[in-house]
């Protein structure tokens, strides 16, 4: 009778590791891909703070670690009136811009998610396309409108390109395509006009997409540096990236001072995140469905 | 007193018709199941009885008030969706409470009659929950709930339970018809299921290809079909159909023997036989066909049996304990007055 030796032998060993093996070597690339990825990530905001704590002598000096640590530059900038206007300056502008991109982006793109009209469908291939324009190309016609509005070195001149975007409109329209029409005619059967159904059952059921769109439009306009450098003249009306951009003389480019007032100005992109993060929470809108 | 009428209801997208005129009377509290094949248009009825959907000619009678031109709020009626649509952000008791948002009912009053639906609907202590903390069906009940606490003049109900298995479904089904006797609102209840159309209501309104078919109550269109159609949409295993010829000595199938009926014909006529698997007997009765037994399938008091007949496969029921054989040769009898006979082309059934 045949006996089955369920033994391991030197050879079944080898082979019963091999997969184990192959998925160690899989763990430790994918290890290291990430490894270089964050490296990647982290280097330009290590600079940014090590070169704020340098003296303008050792800028060019590429030591991550400045040989004498000083923080002169944060006491210059901080006490440099400018800087605390520019400052005001772009939270006002990025501020009222997320608001503004936060209620009409949701307004419209529910509309052309929800409501069926001639038309339609025009209109929302009309939004999408303008995303293929690049800014580069509208900042001229953006001037020229400013200029004949009298918009110019103005809050307004700075913020109106991008109260609505056609970006933020795809993503809301995108979104409500997940609010189930029931909640919508259950809203309208028990009473609600339809501003009130977009307000009170639409807009909670979208809360992780107005996160998203927050964060990216706030980020997106406290960067935000071409079309406020053309726009404004005065010194008073500069945003930071733009003010930032003038620190030092034609000399030479007072880098320390620049990285100071960046590290300084990622506080507020900090908070904003931390605050709407929170409310990225997938599949709140499933859970009033059938389970 | 009819609460609410249908008038000649038809609905139109573009230049697909799917109803060609629905016409039918509910009387005040009564509970009316429409039932039919999935695609017959049930739910463009119900949605537009809701107002969801606009009426493309007929009218829509609500206590004695045509309402086609009314907002949904305005028609004094409460739905039930299929997926029962409460608000996942809102607590069960917000959730009720939306129901009443439109009510000029005080403070006071609003919170007494959650509490007193809350009650009926044995929520009281999931008030506080959020909805993705509830099984399907304690959800279907808050759904039910917000649509009660309005006391409406009609309830519309959506295929409510179709997402619930089988065994949830068949007690939501009892709970449902026990709110029905206690709170006594018309009910119009749409469903693809017959036996949840058989158990439930007083009437039924069977539609098919947005037609209405027959309106009856359970016995009425289990026992008298109006129809081929009716006869084998209701009543599960669905009834068998024989061909025949109608003419002076009586029924002649076309596969089994000639049956003595008092219906007959002069001229030779294409007839359908319906008869259904419980009317079918081994031993009593006139003989229908005879065939050999292909499967049994045995339910426990009574046992299903396959029969391969020259006229295609027939079921009957037989009794539980000795059933025939697989592969016996057996003759079917009936009762000539529990045959229903349907004319071949059109399907209706001749009296
Ligand atoms: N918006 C629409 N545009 C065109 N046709 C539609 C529209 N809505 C429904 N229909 C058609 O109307 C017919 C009836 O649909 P309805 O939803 O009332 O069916 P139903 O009886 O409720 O079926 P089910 O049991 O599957 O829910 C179907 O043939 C459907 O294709
Ligand atoms: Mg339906």
């Amino acid at each position: 009778m045949a006996v089955t030796d369920i033994r391991p032998t030197a050879a079944s060993v080898l082979e019963t590791k091999a997969p184990a093996r192959a998925r160690n070597m899989g763990q430790f690339i994918r290890w290291l891909l990430l490894f270089i990825g964050g490296i990647l990530m982290v280097m330009p905001i290590a600079y940014m703070i090590s070169t704020s704590l340098k003296w303008p002598h050792e800028v060019y000096n590429v030591n991550l670690i400045p040989e004498e640590p000083t923080l002169e530059n944060y006491t210059y900038v901080l006490e440099d009136g400018r800087f605390y206007l520019w400052f005001v300056n772009s939270i006002i502008i990025a501020t009222i811009t997320t608001l503004s991109n936060l209620l009409f982006d949701s307004l419209v793109g529910y509309t052309l998610c929800k409501f069926r009209f001639p038309g339609r469908q025009i209109i929302f291939i009309a939004i999408l396309s303008t995303l293929m324009i690049p800014t580069e190309m509208l900042v001229i016609p953006w001037y020229l409108m400013s200029q004949s509005f009298g918009w110019l070195d103005s809050y307004w001149g700075i913020m109106f390109p991008g109260l609505m975007t056609a970006f933020g409109t795809f993503l809301m329209k995108q979104f409500f395509e997940s609010v189930p029409d029931d909640f919508i005619e259950a809203a309208r059967i028990d009473g609600l006009n339809e501003l009130q159904i977009w307000w009170t059952v639409a807009m909670p059921l979208v809360k992780p997409a107005l996160a998203a769109l927050a964060i990216f439009v706030f980020l997106g306009n406290w960067t935000a540096f071409l079309w406020p450098l053309i726009v404004t003249n005065s010194v008073e009306m500069y945003t930071i990236p733009v003010g930032l951009s003038g620190f030092g003389d034609e000399a030479d480019v007072a880098w320390e001072l620049i990285m100071t007032g960046a590290a300084i100005s990622t506080i507020p992109t900090l908070v904003v995140f931390l605050i709407f993060q929170r409310f990225i929470i997938r599949g709140v809108v499933m859970a009033g469905l059938k389970g | 007193m009819a609460n609410l009428a249908l008038r000649n209801l038809t609905k139109s997208y573009g230049t697909t018709k799917v109803l060609h005129g629905i016409s039918l009377d509910v009387a005040d509290g009564e509970f009316v199941v429409f039932v039919g094949p999935s695609g017959c248009g049930k739910s463009t009825t119900l949605r537009m009885i809701a107002g969801l959907e606009e009426v493309t000619s007929g009218e829509v009678v609500i206590d004695e008030k045509v309402v086609n031109n009314l907002e949904p709020k305005d028609r004094d009626i409460a739905m039930v969706f299929q997926n029962y649509a409460i608000y996942p952000h809102m607590s069960v008791k917000k959730n009720i409470a939306f129901g009443l948002r439109s009510s000029k009912l005080s403070r006071l009053e609003k919170d007494a009659r959650i509490q007193e639906v809350a009650g009926i609907l044995d929520m009281t202590k999931l008030l506080n929950r959020k909805p993705s903390q509830l099984s399907g069906g304690q959800r279907q009940r808050v759904a039910i709930g917000r649509a009660m606490v309005r006391d409406p003049a009609v309830f519309l109900f959506d295929e409510p339970l179709s997402n619930l298995d089988a065994q949830l479904r068949t007690q939501m089904r009892l709970e449902i018809k026990k709110l029905h006797q206690h709170v006594g609102n018309t009910i119009i209840f749409v469903t693809h299921d017959q036996v949840e159309a058989m158990t439930m209501a007083d009437r039924i309104v069977i539609m098919k290809d947005g037609r209405i078919q027959q309106v009856g109550t359970p016995a009425e269109v289990y026992h008298q079909p109006a129809n081929a159609f009716v006869a084998q949409f209701i009543g599960a295993p669905s009834m068998n159909m024989l061909p025949a010829t109608l003419n002076g000595a009586g029924l002649e199938l076309v596969a089994g023997w000639t049956i003595e009926t008092p219906l007959r014909s002069d001229t030779a006529r294409a007839v359908t036989v319906g008869v259904r698997p419980d009317d079918l007997r081994l031993d009593t009765g006139q003989r229908l066909v005879s065939g050999k037994v292909a499967v049994r399938e045995p339910l426990g008091p009574e046992t299903l049996i396959y029969v391969e007949t020259d006229g295609g496969e027939v079921i009957a029921k037989a009794d539980g304990r000795t059933p025939p054989e697989v592969g016996q040769e057996i003759t079917l009898f009936a009762d000539p007055a529990d045959l229903h006979v349907f004319d071949a082309e059109t399907g209706a059934v001749l009296q």
